[in-house]
């Protein structure tokens, strides 16, 4: 499995940013999924804040991230694939069960409730 | 024999570390590793699989799914110990240069001071014509079952040569991954070696009851080979088993080629012959694990094996250790079937008497061999229930004198009689009794990960973890001392504990339920559960916006989700019973969605290999022709399986079908801590299997017996008779109360037989709170199964009719296309999710 390196964690790239739907589009603490420039990237919704991982789920090859179900362990939130269970952080992307596993992350923006997700340009 | 002096280690701590080199990485060479004290050696491990020592107890877990990880050792883990690890096969030995020359990718030379044979042992293959043919395996390793796996999907009929244990553990195997499978040995019986005739014979009964073709006192001849490939067996009294996959399991032959040909001491029959000290006729050369001939022994289990590493690992270090040989008592579950065998097992012992005990009912045989006085306990076997293994060995080793008739040690104890093992001996792999678990659980213990940490039980072949659970939470009770019921880290609370607070509060949605019992953002587990709970109790529709967040996979969507994130659907077909026009309507919507269709396990039909955004057409159109939610997907009644009863059957007493078809409309949609499956059998010859199901009804002249509690899957459980001769409105009565007083009581994922085997005072309490109401809480229970049929919903119709909800049905929240990476290939005029390797293939081929 390729280390995929985390985008909020290397130095910002030129964005494009593309809008995904309106904020109201997706339920509290659920996720929806959305084709940005040819990539699935699932974007999740608790309370006001949203986040936006790949949908590929790395253990299954399935492209159902966006299915999974929220939630949080320890102080930090997670979401689970629908699959097999496995646990993703929400916001870093990377695997709870198997360290050098990750989903890419992709910066998120909200503007006058539209959800925005960038790309590298 | 007397111990061996133990090796004066240089005191000097300026002298180079001593260079310890080991043949093999398997599960002993890596204890032994592990055992070393690092620092004060370099050690050079020499592994010849591609991978570190993975967990070869356990291999066959590798057809599991999901597929574990049995790894032991980690690169890593030996970096971190300064230990090396050099990829190949040891070739040569050179015992006066002390060096041994490893053939890998290059050829490495390593010296020594001290050098380990840790070599193992391969599989047997009996010298037969044919058995080198394309189809033929061995079961040893990863890269086997690997091999094994991928000759499976090309053939239907697997046999595995050799009824001992392996050849019984690779049977299982076979029959995971979806072949017809038959057993041959030699011997008139199965697992000779472990037991006796009356053991096998019950043992042989059981593997079949599964469906393996069992076939004894049968000497292969030849392996049939047509075309190049395995065609079955031909055995020396003329007869031929069809098959196109054959696995060796013929036993094992430890591997001393190396040690032989560097000219140490070996065995007539094989083995590296060593003394108490692990060492072989060269003090500088050590054996330890299945290659190892000790006092004329080859031990082909990892305890010795363990056993040996410590004593050795303690002998480089200057300790006095000494392996004096193992006790070879052994507890097994093979294809779910417990054995078990210790002490002299088989009466070897002269005078000896046994005393066995069949019980055809049960299917179990248990026999104790005793002195000739019959005061104690000299060994014994156990086939179907091995419950008692631990307190027995202990009787055996211990070699206590009996003061009660021997008898009772093997009869079934009746519930509520506990057994009273003074310091039974809970780990045989790891030798840890009762008294040093509790003393770990007093020390402030309090987990079973812990207890392995500290006492190292249950790091061997891992039969005695569930005993460790019982074991931790007694003990904690004991103490005093909260036994941890917590659903997960948001909640402290049980499902039971929760359910009532949830009912007395009338908490009616989950941020009332986080906010007044519980912690952080919730998970996967406390979700679903409080989802599944609000839901028994109010049972209204699981998609509502507070609801839809809780709901597990499968509830999400209506449908159960496939592996390649499409989904199946399963309306319900009460009872298995369908009328001629909606067989066609599913018929044509399947071909009109292009739908895998396949009749299921549970008298149904099941449309694999929708997108998510085709369900609501599908929906659509199977709710106009009058189809309903089947509730495939949720933890909540499935279906009552019928057979056709009176109305057609010339056996058949009381109309079974019309009755499935009642109960499975009454109890439809009913949310419950684990699914719930019913059956109605006409007669007694009960082809609609209700005894495997969680409530059966079995029609006699005189009325309906009602059984409880019964599962397939792998640990089947028949149910049990609550009741007899009801007539129908009394068996709806007493159905109401024990479904709801199961839902109310029972633990998370916890299905009704479980649940019943936990339940204090068995089956004579749930009488009593069924039928006689000895808790008074009959009315109660009758009226929440009145609330819930009275509020039942199709949820497929509710969401149709509903276009927020229909919105989630999208592959993409911004776009209507497809999921692209969805594959399908044809086979047998179906479509069905491409395989990985398919995928490349499909690709070049330019087919989307
Ligand atoms: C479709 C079907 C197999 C088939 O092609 O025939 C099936 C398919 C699944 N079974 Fe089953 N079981 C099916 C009949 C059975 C039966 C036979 C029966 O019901 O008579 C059994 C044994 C009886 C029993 O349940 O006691 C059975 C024992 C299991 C078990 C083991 C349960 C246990 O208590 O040990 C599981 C695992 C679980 O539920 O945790 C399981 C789980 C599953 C799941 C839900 C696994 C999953 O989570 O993906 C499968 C998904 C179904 C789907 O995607 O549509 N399935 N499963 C059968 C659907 C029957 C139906 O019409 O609803
Ligand atoms: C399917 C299966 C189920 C089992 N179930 C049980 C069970 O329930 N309970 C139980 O107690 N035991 C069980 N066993 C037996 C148990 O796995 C063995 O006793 C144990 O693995 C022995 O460990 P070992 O290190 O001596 O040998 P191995 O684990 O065989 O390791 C030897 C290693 O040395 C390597 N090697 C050999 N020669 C060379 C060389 N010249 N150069 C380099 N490397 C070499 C081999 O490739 C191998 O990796 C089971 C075995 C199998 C196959
Ligand atoms: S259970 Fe009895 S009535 Fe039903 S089909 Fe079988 S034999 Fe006939
Ligand atoms: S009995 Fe094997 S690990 Fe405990």
């Amino acid at each position: 499995m390729t280390q995929l390196q985390n985008t909020y964690a290397r130095p910002r790239p030129q964005l494009a940013f593309t809008r995904v739907c309106a904020l109201t589009e997706i339920p509290d603490q659920l996720g929806v999924c959305a084709l940005v420039g040819g990539q699935q990237v699932a974007v999740f919704r608790l309370g006001a804040q949203v986040y936006a991982l790949g949908n590929r789920d790395p253990f299954t090859g399935a492209n159902v991230i966006s299915r999974g179900l929220t939630g949080s362990y320890g102080e930090r939130l997670k979401v689970v694939s629908p699959l097999l269970k496995h646990g993703f952080d929400l916001e870093t992307g990377l695997s709870l069960d198997k360290p050098e596993v990750a989903l890419p992350t992709y910066p998120v923006r909200l503007e006058g409730g539209d959800v925005w997700i960038g790309l590298p340009d | 024999m007397p111990p061996i002096p133990p090796i004066a280690l240089p005191a000097d701590p300026t002298c180079p570390p001593r260079r310890v080199v080991v043949i093999g990485n398997g599960m002993v060479g890596h204890r032994f590793v592990e055992s070393l004290t690092p620092s004060a050696f370099a050690v050079t491990v020499i592994s010849e699989e591609p991978r570190l020592a993975y967990d070869r107890v356990h291999l066959s877990a590798h057809f599991d799914e999901p597929r574990p990880d049995l790894a032991l050792a980690t690169e890593a883990g030996y970096a971190a110990l300064g230990v090396k690890v050099v990829y190949g096969r040891a070739e040569h030995v050179d015992r006066e240069a002390k060096t041994v020359t490893v053939r890998g990718q290059t050829e490495t030379t390593l010296e020594y001071d001290a050098l380990v044979f840790a070599s193992g042992s391969s599989p047997f293959v009996p010298p037969v014509p044919g058995k080198n043919a394309p189809g033929c395996f061995v079961y040893r390793t990863l890269e086997d079952l690997e091999a094994i796996r991928a000759g499976a999907l090309k053939s239907r009929v697997g046999v595995v040569i050799g009824g001992g244990l392996l050849g019984l553990e690779a049977a299982g195997a076979l029959r995971k991954l979806g072949l017809e499978t038959h057993v041959v040995e030699f011997a008139a019986q199965l697992m000779p070696a472990q037991l006796d005739e009356g053991g096998g014979a019950v043992l042989r009964g059981i593997i079949e009851e599964l469906g393996i073709g069992v076939h004894t006192a049968k000497a292969t001849s030849e392996i049939t080979v047509e075309g190049g490939q395995v065609t079955g067996l031909a055995f020396s009294d003329g007869t031929h088993l069809a098959a196109d996959l054959v696995v060796f399991s013929a036993g094992i032959r430890p591997r001393d080629d190396l040690a032989r040909a560097c000219g140490l001491a070996t065995g007539e029959r094989g083995g590296i012959v060593i003394d108490d000290g692990c060492a072989t006729s060269d003090p500088a050369v050590y054996a330890v694990g299945e290659c190892a001939l000790h006092a004329g022994r080859i031990y082909g289990l990892v305890a010795p094996g363990y056993q040996m590493a410590r004593v050795l690992a303690a002998r480089l270090s200057g300790e006095d250790s000494s392996f004096t040989g193992a006790d070879l008592s052994t507890k097994l579950k093979l294809l779910g079937v417990e054995v078990a065998s210790f002490g002299d097992a088989k009466g070897a012992t002269p005078g000896s008497r046994a005393l066995s005990l069949t019980d055809n009912v049960r299917g179990t045989y248990k026999k104790l061999t005793l002195s000739e006085d019959g005061t104690t306990v000299l060994g014994g076997l156990l086939v179907g229930d091995s419950s008692a293994y631990g307190d027995l060995l202990d009787l055996t080793l211990s070699q206590t004198v009996l003061t009660v008739p021997p008898e009772t040690l093997i009869v079934p104890l009746l519930p509520g009689v506990a057994a009273a093992p003074a310091n039974a001996l809970i780990c045989s792999c790891e030798g840890v009794r009762a008294s040093t678990l509790i003393d770990a659980v007093q020390g402030g213990v309090c987990d079973v990960a812990g207890l392995k940490k500290c006492t190292l039980a249950g790091t061997g072949c891992g039969g005695c973890v569930p005993q460790l659970h019982d074991l931790l939470g007694a003990e904690l009770l004991r103490l005093g001392k909260a036994v941890d019921r917590s659903l997960c880290e948001h909640f402290v609370h049980s499902r039971q504990e929760l359910f009532d607070l949830i009912r007395v509060h009338g908490h009616q949605t989950w941020n009332a339920v986080l906010a007044a019992h519980g912690t952080g953002q919730g998970c996967e587990v406390c979700k679903p559960a409080v989802g599944s709970i609000l839901a028994s109790l109010y049972n209204e529709y699981i998609l509502k916006p507070a609801h839809a967040p809780l709901q597990d996979t499968n509830d999400a969507y209506l449908a159960n989700i496939q592996k390649n994130g499409t989904y199946s659907v399963m309306p319900r077909v009460a009872g298995g019973e369908i009328t001629p026009g909606k067989l066609i309507v599913l018929g044509e919507v399947a071909r009109k969605y292009d739908l895998y269709c396949k009749i299921t396990g549970g008298q149904r039909i099941d449309l694999l290999g929708a997108r998510l955004e085709q369900l609501p057409a599908i929906w659509r159109e199977l709710v106009e022709a009058g189809f309903e939610s089947g509730h495939a997907y949720g933890k909540s009644l499935r279906t009552v399986k019928s057979c056709v009863g009176d109305t057609w059957c010339r056996y058949g007493v009381q109309d079974s079908t019309s009755l499935a078809i009642q109960l499975e409309l009454r109890y439809r949609g009913l949310r419950s801590p684990h699914k719930l499956k019913g059956g109605v059998s006409g007669c007694t010859r009960e082809c609609a299997e209700t005894r495997g199901k969680d409530f059966g009804v079995i029609a006699t002249e005189q009325g309906w017996n009602l059984y409880v509690s019964g599962n397939g899957g792998v640990t089947p459980k028949h149910a049990v008779l609550l009741a007899e001769g009801l007539d129908t409105a009394t068996l709806i009565k007493y159905l109401d109360r024990f479904l709801m007083y199961y839902v109310r009581t029972a633990g998370r994922l916890e299905r009704t037989s479980t649940w019943l085997e936990k339940l204090p005072g068995g089956l004579d309490y749930l009488r009593g709170v069924i039928i006689d109401d000895a808790l008074g809480l009959c009315t109660e229970l009758e009226a929440a199964m009145q609330r819930h049929i009275g509020t039942y919903q199709d949820e497929w119709a509710t969401t149709l009719a509903d276009p927020d909800k229909l919105a989630r049905f999208r592959s993409f929240v911004n776009a209507d296309t497809p999921d692209p990476d969805i594959v399908f290939v044809e086979e047998r005029e179906q479509r069905r999710p491409a395989y990985e390797h398919e995928l490349p293939l499909l690709a070049m081929a330019g087919t989307d």
